[in-house]
């Protein structure tokens, strides 16, 4: 896998992973280009297009779009096991997940999909492994958690 | 953006503060910043302040900032190389995995290159998390740092049997991403993955085996031929979709692998086939799209099995979603035959008819005009048809692909000979309703079949029956509204109709109706000669001037068409765009000298070089007009010209005399045309394709019926493949005759056209460097550089023998050019050292830096390296506490006048019988050293590695020279059998010495001292493993003990893992554990414990007298301080 972008309807980025090195400006050119294709698309078609070289898998869950880039010899299907996936850890982490989860505790989705991929490879198939070390390397931090103040700045945008 | 820029300052003052809580809430805040779009490159120091917090909650943050924003350009980068290391030996498994995870996304090739082999050494860990995280996280290593693949692929095949199913899952993934990319190195590895493909039940882990294999089978077909029995049972067992589209589109890998070889596998072809119509009818669309691409597979080697399908795929077309509708187009273009083209390109009108937004009926359009023209028209049986085709596509509007329908006119009309009458009728229908056409002209694209018409109606005139009605057409003054280039072919071809007009009249003896249209043409012609397009300008006052002369002549009764034919002659053949590039230059032909010497300035300049043709095929085609004057004939050649650079189909002026004009003797007989008045004009636009489809039925039945009564009658005739040549009565069994033949002339590339095929492959590819064999025996040379031999590494790459100016420069300056890495490593620090204004004027960090080059300085002149901390050293915290004195592990092998040898021996990790004895060799005289030659006398137990072919007692050169006060470091290979005892080598080395005397021989004998340490590798063991390893039992115990010790717990500590290869496992106050590894895999484990002057050392390891030998050797390193 290539990368990995979240998105919400209204074209707003909310998560992006990327598994190649690429400049900031390649990366946010990308981005634009891939949420516009994206959100033009309609519900009834099929999450998958052909871009560049790439293939692009893409789904909404609620109002998220997952959208992954993968290789051309790449199997589709099983990127969509992916995403779903994931969307399952992060339902059960944070107990139906939602937008605003993912906006308050982006951090905390980045360090399930850390655990879940590495290098964009699967790196855990296992629900419960995945959780469980995210459970434990939570432990780990204090129990004080710091308020942090980008609350503010997620509501100002 | 006034907010953010408020909080940009916010956080730039919290960043400032000492409290790590609060940087780190900074580093947080900006890692969401810089998700919305905003740089945040500025505070890459900060991040790595925050990664190097001690506090597991600040470091996971630190982490994941770098992770986004670092990339390979950021030059803080190369300054988290130890903090990483650091994490990355933590006791903590969590530190450990954040920093894997998060090396994975900055990971570049200075940091793959020093942290391989640490990372190397976590693929065996105790715990599976980080095992599995190592081993993912080697494949990023490896593109970056390909030198790293060969040494850790055993390591990574132990891994595809590790007991934990995720470290398995991940060695999987690594080798199949390895292997896509260069399938052959891992042909070995097939049985290994049958098995565990048989075995496995996790189905991501199949999906990536199955692939494996699809790389895999195109270079065994054996394995192919083996894989098909399981893949099917999958096939038939599996109820998820993912796994079963893998393993039916392997399948159709193995069998287009297969395919030449082994033609039965019909049975699975089958399946595959069935299986994807599955997906297909389908509800989800996702699925319905799969199956369509797959299926586009199959189609490539068995079109039959798929064309049985052609309804379902058919019915695809009237999907909704469009990209399904496009892979339905696809397929389609392959599924074509001659039996069913028409059928499905009259599906296809009717969608084309339907299709609402342009760019899926342009598509369309391609794709329509795309199956007829595949190879050479192969599957069109009758060209009216495929005219009327292209006349009905005529009528969409506003379509891009005008030009394309042009092409496709003009080449059938070219190329098919027998088409030509019909071509031309339709073509001065599309004329005649130009209007129709071209009413939009601007934005529409579709009059650029006017071109092709009007240039297929001029240049077969000959076939057109009302010449009358379609120069007037073309005459029309709507006409000038068209694109200019159409325009000018417009004008060109009148010229080319009224001669033929003209030509008729006369010889049917019309003068006044033949007068009648030259005046028609003098009438209408100066529209074009106001044309603001240059072209149409030119060609139009040309033409006009000449037709004025035409009239003065008829008006004097002198009979003009044959010499106004006579323009015109000759036969247009088609020509491969590549053609004229293929044709050799004919021998003692020089393209660039001049032909006639130049000419005047009378004549205009650009036509100076070619002119000479024209007049030759002036020559040829006709007698000169001596009427027409100089300057009207040279314009006129002019405009010719200019068409034939228009026109695809002419041979541009060019030295290849067998591609010019055939020598037409006399004009070319043209035959007279009645014109019927009577015949009604087709209604332009009616769909006149359809009754070609019954035509052909009824064609195809009178065939069927003639072929049968031929078997009756007379042998079968055999007859090859036809459709190329002259194929109008041949007919082989099952094909259909065409009803035209198209002409693929064959000298449409000249006989001697020379074949240029190169495939380019992209030089830049990453996954080249990958391309390692595997199987090969590790070479010495692959060593990973393990962190304390980073001096080592560099010195002994090939390059170190430089030209000699350089060397004679100082000594620190020639290090420096020698390697590029070294430079790149020694240059930071000098940078360091010389410009007190450091980049990040973080002071701290500096001082750390110059504290580190004074080590490297003191220790510079005494041996190659020192590290300030030790390898793989203790634990977390315990280093920053006292700095360590400078150590070497280099030991003085033999030293006269002229040179001093120092050495030191590393065990070698990929191979359990070698060891690598580095030797620094320095010129103490003033005097050259050169061909130096190393000769051991090798023992039973030890022997140095020679290369093939040479004797025992042939000696090693050593691969350099060396100047005075110059040193450098050679390195030689040892095997050996035992390693419990420690060895010793006699040797010589051998040297001429070169001065302004002369040279002389000189001689230096030496004893290699193999001690036990050095058959040890540092290797990290963790408590765990450590407490299980004592209570196995199967440890033989010993001790001793030392008195008179001084130095500090810390410095012995130091000592002992430095000069005997131990790493700390654990340390309580003054007391110890240690461990370390042999190259044979014996387990050391020590206890040492400080007393008040005095320390003792329990030991215990698999060997008994490896042990004890070890002891001595500690006992004696501990004695001296």
């Amino acid at each position: 896998m290539q990368f990995m972008l979240l998105f919400s309807r209204q074209g707003k980025l909310r998560l992006q992973k990327w598994y190649v090195p690429l400049s900031d400006k390649e990366k946010k050119k990308i981005t634009r280009e891939l949420v516009q294709t994206v959100l033009a698309r309609k519900p009834k078609m099929c999450s998958f297009l052909e871009w560049r070289d790439l293939k692009i898998v893409y789904k909404r869950y609620a109002s998220l779009y997952f959208c992954c880039a993968i290789e051309d010899q790449d199997n589709e299907l099983i990127t969509l096991e992916i995403i779903h996936r994931y969307v399952e850890l992060l339902d059960k982490y944070f107990g139906s997940v939602c937008e605003l989860d993912i906006i308050f505790n982006f951090e905390k989705a980045y360090f399930i999909l850390d655990e879940f991929l590495l290098g964009g490879e699967v790196q855990e198939t296992s629900k419960k492994n995945v959780l469980k070390a995210i459970e434990q390397a939570d432990l780990l931090q204090e129990v004080k958690t710091h308020r942090i103040k980008y609350e503010t700045i997620v509501f100002s945008l | 953006a006034k907010y953010i820029s408020q909080c940009i300052d916010e956080i730039k003052q919290e960043l400032k503060q000492d409290n790590i809580a609060v940087k780190a809430n900074a580093v947080c805040k900006l890692t969401y910043l810089q998700m919305l779009g905003y740089d945040i490159s500025w505070a890459a120091f900060n991040i790595i302040e925050v990664m190097s917090a001690s506090k597991f909650t600040f470091k996971r943050i630190g982490y994941l900032a770098a992770s986004q924003c670092f990339h390979e350009g950021t030059d803080v980068i190369m300054l988290t190389t130890n903090q990483i290391r650091k994490d990355l030996s933590s006791p903590n498994q969590y530190d450990t995995g954040v920093a894997l995870t998060g090396l994975s996304c900055f990971v570049t090739p200075d940091l793959a290159r020093d942290l391989a082999n640490d990372i190397m050494t976590l693929m065996s860990h105790t715990k599976p998390y980080i095992r599995k995280k190592a081993v993912l996280i080697m494949y990023k290593v490896f593109l970056k740092y390909p030198e790293s693949l060969r040494p850790a692929f055993p390591r990574l095949k132990e891994k595809l049997e590790d007991p934990d199913p995720g470290v398995q899952s991940a060695a999987v993934n690594v080798i199949c991403e390895l292997a896509r990319r260069n399938p052959k190195n891992y042909l070995s590895l097939a049985p290994l993955f049958f098995k565990l493909m048989t075995s496995s039940t996790n189905n991501w882990v199949l999906i990536k085996i199955i692939k494996l294999f699809g790389a895999l089978t195109p270079l065994e077909p054996r394995l192919g031929k083996k894989l098909i029995e399981p893949l099917t049972n999958l096939i038939h067992s599996t109820s998820a979709m993912s796994l079963l589209y893998e393993c039916v589109n392997t399948v159709i890998a193995v069998l287009i692998s297969l395919s030449s070889g082994m033609p039965n596998h019909s049975a699975s072809i089958q399946l595959c086939v069935q299986k994807l119509r599955i997906l297909i009818e389908d509800s989800d669309q996702n699925l319905k799209y799969l199956g369509l691409l797959a299926m586009s597979k199959i189609l490539k080697t068995h079109p039959k099995s798929v064309q049985s399908h052609k309804d379902l795929i058919l019915q695809c077309l009237d999907d909704k979603d469009e990209s399904i509708r496009l892979r339905a187009l696809d397929l389609l273009y392959g599924m074509v035959s001659k039996k069913n083209l028409m059928e499905i390109v009259k599906k296809l009108m009717i969608h084309v008819d339907k299709a609402e937004g342009t760019t899926y009926r342009d598509e369309l359009l391609t794709k329509i005009i795309d199956i007829c023209s595949q190879s050479n028209y192969q599957y069109i049986t009758n060209f009216e048809w495929y005219i009327s085709i292209l006349v009905e596509l005529t009528r969409l509007e506003g379509t891009r692909h005008g030009h394309l329908i042009a092409a496709q006119m003009l080449d059938v009309a070219i190329r098919v000979k027998a088409i030509r009458k019909f071509a031309v009728s339709q073509m001065a229908m599309l004329l005649d309703n130009a209007h129709l056409i071209a009413s939009n002209t601007q934005r529409n694209g579709i009059c650029e079949v006017l071109y092709a018409a009007a240039w297929i109606c001029g240049e077969f005139s000959e076939h057109l029956e009302e010449a009358n009605q379609t120069l007037e057409a073309m005459l029309r003054p709507k006409v000038t509204t068209l694109p200019g280039h159409i325009q000018a072919v417009y004008v060109q071809n009148m010229v080319k109709l009224y001669a033929s007009i003209l030509q008729q009249k006369e010889q049917s003896g019309e003068k006044e109706a033949a007068q009648e249209i030259t005046q028609l043409m003098i009438e209408r012609l100066p529209q074009f000669v106001q044309s603001a397009d240059l072209e149409v300008q030119e060609r139009a006052s040309c033409i006009l001037q000449l037709i004025k002369y035409v009239q003065k002549l008829q008006v004097k009764e002198v009979p003009v068409a044959e010499e106004v034919i006579a323009l015109f002659a000759g036969e247009l053949n088609p020509v491969a765009p590549k053609a004229q590039k293929k044709v050799p230059v004919p021998e003692g032909l020089d393209l660039d000298a001049w032909i006639n010497e130049p000419p005047s300035d009378s004549e205009s300049e650009d036509e100076k070089p070619k002119t000479i043709f024209h007049e030759e095929e002036q020559r040829h085609s006709r007698h000169r007009q001596p009427e027409i004057d100089e300057e009207e004939l040279a314009r006129r050649r002019e405009a010719r010209k200019q068409e034939q650079a228009n026109n695809p189909f002419y041979i541009k002026s060019s030295p290849s005399p067998q591609k010019r004009y055939q020598d037409t003797p006399g004009v070319e007989h043209i035959p007279v045309v009645q014109i019927d008045l009577s015949v009604p004009l087709k209604v332009p636009g009616m769909p006149m394709s359809d009754q070609y489809v019954k035509l052909e039925e009824e064609r195809r039945h009178k065939q069927k019926l003639e072929k049968d009564k031929k078997k009756k009658k007379q042998k079968k005739e055999k007859r090859g493949k036809h459709h190329r040549h002259n194929s109008l009565h041949t007919e082989s069994e099952e094909d259909i005759a065409p009803a035209h033949h198209v002409d693929i002339i064959t000298e449409e590339m000249p006989e001697n056209a020379l074949p240029s095929d190169e495939d380019d492959k992209d030089p830049n590819d990453p996954y080249k460097a990958l391309d390692i064999d595997l199987d090969k025996p590790l070479a010495d040379s692959e060593k990973l550089p393990v962190q304390r031999h980073r001096n080592v590494e560099t010195l002994k790459s090939p390059d170190a023998e430089v030209p000699l100016e350089e060397k004679k420069s100082k000594k620190p300056k020639k290090k420096e050019k020698k390697h590029k890495e070294k430079e790149r490593d020694k240059g930071k620090k000098k940078e360091k050292e010389k410009k007190k204004s450091s980049k990040h004027k973080k002071k701290k960090h500096k001082k750390e830096k110059e504290e580190k080059s004074k080590d490297k300085k003191k220790s510079k002149k005494k041996s190659h390296h020192s590290e300030e901390e030790p390898p793989q050293s203790v634990q977390n915290g315990t280093l920053d506490d006292e700095p360590l004195p400078p150590m070497s592990s280099y030991r003085l092998l033999a030293e006269n006048p002229y040179i001093k040898m120092t050495y030191d021996i590393q065990g070698n990790l990929q191979n359990d019988s070698q060891v690598t004895v580095s030797v620094i060799f320095e010129n103490k005289s003033t005097s050259f050293l050169k061909s130096m030659e190393l000769n051991v006398l090798d023992s039973l137990n030890t022997k140095m590695l020679r290369p093939e072919g040479s004797s025992v007692h042939d000696g090693i050169p050593v691969p350099f020279q060396l100047p005075p006060g110059i040193s450098n470091e050679a390195q030689f290979v040892f095997t050996l059998q035992s390693i419990v005892m420690a060895q010793k080598l006699k040797g010589t080395l051998s040297f001429i010495v070169k001065n302004d005397e002369g040279s002389t021989h000189e001689k230096l004998d030496f004893k290699l001292h193999f001690s036990c340490a050095s058959y040890l590798i540092t290797t990290p063991c963790y408590s765990d493993a450590f407490a299980k390893l004592l209570e196995s039992g199967d440890l033989h115990m010993s001790s001793i003990k030392v008195d008179g010790i001084s130095i500090s717990f810390q410095h012995l500590l130091a000592k002992i893992c430095f000069h005997h290869h131990f790493s700390v496992v654990e340390r309580v106050d003054s007391c110890a554990s240690m461990y370390s590894r042999s190259i044979q895999g014996h387990h050391v484990c020590l206890l040492v414990k400080k007393g008040e002057n005095s320390v003792s050392i329990d030991g215990k390891c698999n060997d008994s007298t490896l042990l004890s030998n070890l002891l001595d050797e500690m006992k004696e390193t501990l004695s001296k301080c």
